[in-house]
């Protein structure tokens, strides 16, 4: 079931070449449609998923014998959220941009393309295969950028692609070499996570794989890529690309690098512990003065997926559920909050200057996209009822256990991001001394109301992170147990997991 | 003697020099009165035919043979690869297919086939007569056709620049090859294999390496053989361009690995990290090593999509040459992988090339602004090469800079090697860079002027898809290349 999400996705993006080159509806409708297929296929194979924290295996055959390289697909509860994840802010991605006009065949192909290889990334246990589809996700990153981008949009897109490459260039040469040295002639993960590398090669190899999957979960001091491109993309490309490709970058370190290299880990833990700390902390300072209302959700970004890494680094079943339960709930809110600047404000607005938005009245202008914007904005901040809550408490917890003083640091990080988030809430939506003109009141503001694709797409993401803050176990029992299955023998006997 | 059995083996060869004559016979005799146009199609027709026919021989003919000790040698691999240098020229033949570049239509044809011929030769040999001969062969059929279009004066340029070059580079090769004979006695490979397993590291074993690699480096434009390559690439009409880009590289690379490896395996050496061992692996690693970087620095800088095209060439070569230092067991499979890939590749580009330029010659990397809107079919073929060039999967290149990494790093004690694969990582990021900016001139760039829609012929656009749907394939599966190669 699985496996449809890739297929789907890469035969939507194909597709697009069969549409009239004029048409707008046309590209539109079958981005939708899919986007909800490819979600619908994770929502079937979720439900499917029975064994407890096992691998199950979705999709094997030989692929390339003179290398050992199978086409393995398979999931377990850590794939199984983020595939879910993806379907969902795919296809709110596909509603928030409804409205894009300029040659709309070619921006859902790449969209749809990049889907295609985010699904693939995370169902991958082969690790050549896994390979692939991580690369496929970063050309279409650059041309939606490029073309559909805003602010200085040719520079953010050659950057990300660049840092994209760099990084996953860092992976191939630790793959090559972990293939070399374990000489077993095979690229499956869960064969090479049983072989035991020499130490001395874990503490070159490990750093070299983590920080090349590092760089594109926003790992300070390499995030500078992500704000950036995060305020050019056109909206839908900013909430994949907070929205899960980040997630790639964490879920790599988390698969590859912690799983192959469990004794390099132990060795460098404490060093990606302070990074992630000060990712954390310097993204929420950063976030703070911004006046660009886009680059405080980019910042921000650096900040959450800073607990994401501070999660992994603590190697303790609970900050690890809690890093991949912050993976899944970032990616909903930052695809929320990407959604409400991008598309609600800055379509109608054509500004993101908070400063002048600070005239604006946007929480009368608009409610609607007030409203979500302070519920995605309550959530991010970590109160309880909202998913951001339960997986902030679990990485704090986590990280307590294992490096106390960075949990307290981490703890002012929460502080400052609600200031910055408050701040943002303030002077975007509440601000301006003066009632609004009439002239600008919502009745003549007829045809800016927020449209039934938006109001979708928002209803959808809310509805999740809430779901999930309210009932954390529907995400939790599938996470929690994968950390027991075999894969992990190694971080537990290298890293005492 | 068995002639008859020797033509048999021949047949291939033979069927190709024969559509050559057929095809200068009939132009000169046929069709001198028709347009050009239809006096390319119908070569092109005749050659494809002959092609084809040779094909078939070879796909019915035997699979391996050793005549004459070692003169004409048949191997399942050497039969494979003769396919692909036949379906390259046809390619190339096709390409010529929509260009105007010339009145003597039937020469070039038969000079293209002629060369072909050579190169079918060349990877059927392991007599250091015989590979000198055919590479001759192949070199001044491809120093002519440089020089074809005579009313452009930088065609003529190319040619000369590629023929001092050449020349000069087969003096070395040939010294070399004399060396080698007079340290063994013999100009069969295995006898001097034999010879030097004693004498590996005699001065004059090396000397003779040196003047080897120095002649090869020419043929494949590595560093520091390579400044032909840019003017040439830039000056020859495309068709040429692409077959020295593409048939070339495949034989001489080839030709390359069996010296090495079968030829010289006792004066090898060691091109390990910081523990060199005088032979000619330390040569091959510091070629593959300047290549790589100068290629790809120098890419950077070119605003012409032949130069571009032409550095570009130099680092592959550079990342192949890293293959040549393999385990002979993966050595061939990653090279012929690499550089056939590669060469498809550059086939089709060559083929985007001579649309975008149109009449005037002029192939700057802007030409291309809009090319998506213009023609969203070559476009997409634009991006599969470019792409695949930049080693992005799920194209062929990707695959092929993998096993070639993969091949390396296994060579030797434990990672001695890697630290090749480091360079090679770490300049494909570069290499990235210069192809995005190719591909944003097709899709992001708006054209300055209104571009006329793009001008191209059916067989050039079906030759450019068809080749980009190869490259897809063989990325998504390899093995349907590989185990031809094995």
């Amino acid at each position: 079931m699985f496996a449809w999400t890739i297929y789907l996705s890469f035969a939507g993006a194909a597709g697009m070449f069969l549409l009239p080159r004029e048409s707008l509806r046309g590209p539109r409708v079958l981005a939708l449609t899919a986007a909800l297929a490819g979600l619908l296929a994770a929502v079937g194979g979720a439900l499917q998923h029975t064994a407890g924290g096992g691998v199950v295996t979705v999709s094997k055959h030989a692929w390339i014998p003179t290398l050992g390289a199978d086409y393995f697909l398979a999931a377990d509860g850590i794939s199984l959220t983020l595939v879910l994840l993806t379907g969902l802010v795919a296809t709110a991605g596909v509603l928030f941009s409804w409205n894009i006009e300029l040659r709309p065949r070619e921006f859902f192909a790449f969209y749809l393309a990049l889907i295609g290889g985010v699904y693939g990334v995370f169902l991958s246990f082969d690790l050549l295969l896994l390979l692939v589809f991580y690369e496929i996700a970063i050309v279409p990153k650059y041309f939606l950028i490029a073309i559909w981008g805003s602010t200085n949009r040719e520079y953010a897109a050659m950057k990300l692609a660049l840092y994209s490459f760099v990084g996953s260039a860092l992976v191939i040469a630790g793959l090559v070499a972990a293939y070399v040295v374990s000489g077993a002639e095979t690229f499956n993960l869960l064969e090479l996570a049983k072989f035991a590398y020499p130490r001395e090669f874990q503490l070159w190899a490990f750093p070299l794989v983590f920080v090349g999957f590092g760089i594109l979960a926003g790992l300070w001091p390499f995030h500078s890529w992500a704000p950036t491109g995060h305020v050019a993309a056109p909206t839908g490309a900013s909430m994949l690309l907070a929205g899960v490709v980040m997630k790639l970058g964490a879920y790599g370190c988390l698969r590859v690098a912690m799983t192959l290299f469990p004794e390099g880990l132990a060795a460098w833990r404490d060093v990606i512990g302070i990074l992630a700390v000060i990712g954390i902390v310097y993204g929420a300072l950063v976030a703070l003065v911004q006046r660009d209302f886009k680059f405080v959700v980019g910042f921000s970004s650096v900040s959450h997926m800073g607990f994401v890494l501070l999660g992994l680094a603590t190697v303790t079943t609970l900050g690890l559920s809690g890093a991949v339960l912050q993976m899944f709930s970032h990616g909903i809110l930052a695809g929320l909050l990407f959604g409400v600047v991008g598309r609600m404000i800055y379509d109608r607005e054509h500004t993101r200057d908070l400063e002048q938005l600070e005239s604006r009245h946007l929480s009368r202008m608009l409610p609607f996209a007030a409203v979500t914007f302070v519920l995605a904005g309550l959530a991010s901040m970590g109160l309880p009822g909202f998913s951001g809550f339960v997986a902030e408490l679990y990485v704090l917890i986590g990280a307590w256990q294992t490096f106390p003083k960075l949990a307290v640091i981490a703890g002012a990080g929460i502080v400052i991001g609600v200031a910055y988030t408050l701040r943002a809430i303030q002077k975007g939506f509440f601000s301006g001394n003066e009632l609004p003109s009439p002239a600008r009141l919502p009745a003549e503001h007829g045809e800016s109301a927020i449209s039934l694709p938006e109001k979708l797409g928002a209803g959808l993401l809310l509805a999740c992170t809430i779901g999930v803050g309210l009932y954390p176990r529907v995400l939790l029992d599938w996470i929690v147990p994968s950390f027991n299955s075999p894969l992990f023998d190694g971080l537990r006997k290298g890293a005492g997991l | 003697m068995d002639y008859p059995g020797l033509i048999k083996l021949l047949a291939p060869e033979c069927l190709v020099v024969l559509t050559a004559l057929a095809v200068l016979f009939a132009d000169l005799k046929f069709w001198r009165g028709l347009p050009s146009a239809q006096r390319l199609g119908r070569g092109a027709a005749l050659a494809t035919v002959g092609l084809l026919a040779a094909a078939l021989f070879i796909g019915l003919g035997e699979k391996s043979a050793d005549l004459l000790v070692g003169t004409l040698v048949l191997t399942r691999v050497s039969q494979f690869l003769k396919l692909v240098l036949l379906l390259l020229t046809l390619g190339t033949v096709w390409l010529c297919s929509d260009t105007d570049f010339t009145e003597h239509i039937g020469e070039f044809l038969a000079l293209l086939l002629l060369a072909a011929t050579g190169m079918m030769l060349l990877i059927s040999t392991e007599n250091l007569l015989m590979i000198f001969v055919s590479l001759e062969l192949v070199s001044l059929s491809l120093y002519v056709i440089t020089a074809f279009n005579k009313r452009s004066p930088r065609s003529a340029e190319a040619a000369l620049k590629y023929f001092l070059f050449g020349g000069m580079a087969a003096g070395f090769m040939l010294f070399g090859f004399s060396l080698l004979y007079g340290l063994s006695g013999s100009i069969h490979l295995p006898d001097i294999a034999l010879a030097l397993r004693t004498k590996g590291s005699d001065p004059l074993a090396m000397a003779a390496v040196v003047m080897v690699l120095a002649g090869f480096g020419f043929k494949i434009a590595a560093v520091p053989f390579h400044f032909w390559a840019p003017d040439t690439y830039e000056g020859a009409p495309a068709p040429a361009a692409a077959f020295i880009a593409s048939g070339s590289k495949v034989a001489s690379f080839f030709v390359l690995v069996t010296l090495l490896q079968a030829g010289m395996p006792g004066a090898a050496g060691s091109g390990a990290w910081k523990a060199f061992v005088p032979g000619w692996m330390p040569i091959v690693a510091i070629l593959a090593t300047a290549s790589m970087v100068f290629g790809n620095l120098a890419a950077l800088a070119q605003s012409s999509l032949r130069r571009l095209l032409a550095c570009s060439a130099i680092a592959h070569a550079g990342y192949a040459l890293l293959a040549v230092m393999a385990e002979p067991a993966d050595a061939k499979p990653a090279l012929l992988y690499y550089v056939v890939t590669y060469a498809l590749t550059l086939v089709g580009m060559f083929g985007l090339v001579s649309v975008v330029e149109g009449g005037d010659g002029a192939d700057s990397i802007s030409q291309l602004a809009g090319l998506s809107q213009r023609s969203p079919l070559l476009a997409v073929c634009l991006s599969v090469f470019g792409l695949s060039l930049a080693g992005v999967p799920p194209l062929a290149g990707f695959f092929g800079k993998f096993y070639v990494f993969v091949a390396v790093a296994k060579s030797g004690p434990t990672l001695s090697s890697f630290w090749l694969v480091l360079v090679a990582i770490t300049m494909s990021c570069v290499s990235l860079y210069y192809y995005l900016q190719v591909l944003k001139q097709a899709w992001v760039a708006v054209p300055v002027v209104e571009s006329a829609p793009t001008r191209a012929g059916g067989p050039l656009v079906w030759v450019v898809s068809l080749l980009a749907f190869a490259v897809v394939l063989l990325g998504c599966v390899p093995e349907l290349l590989l185990r031809f190669l094995r």
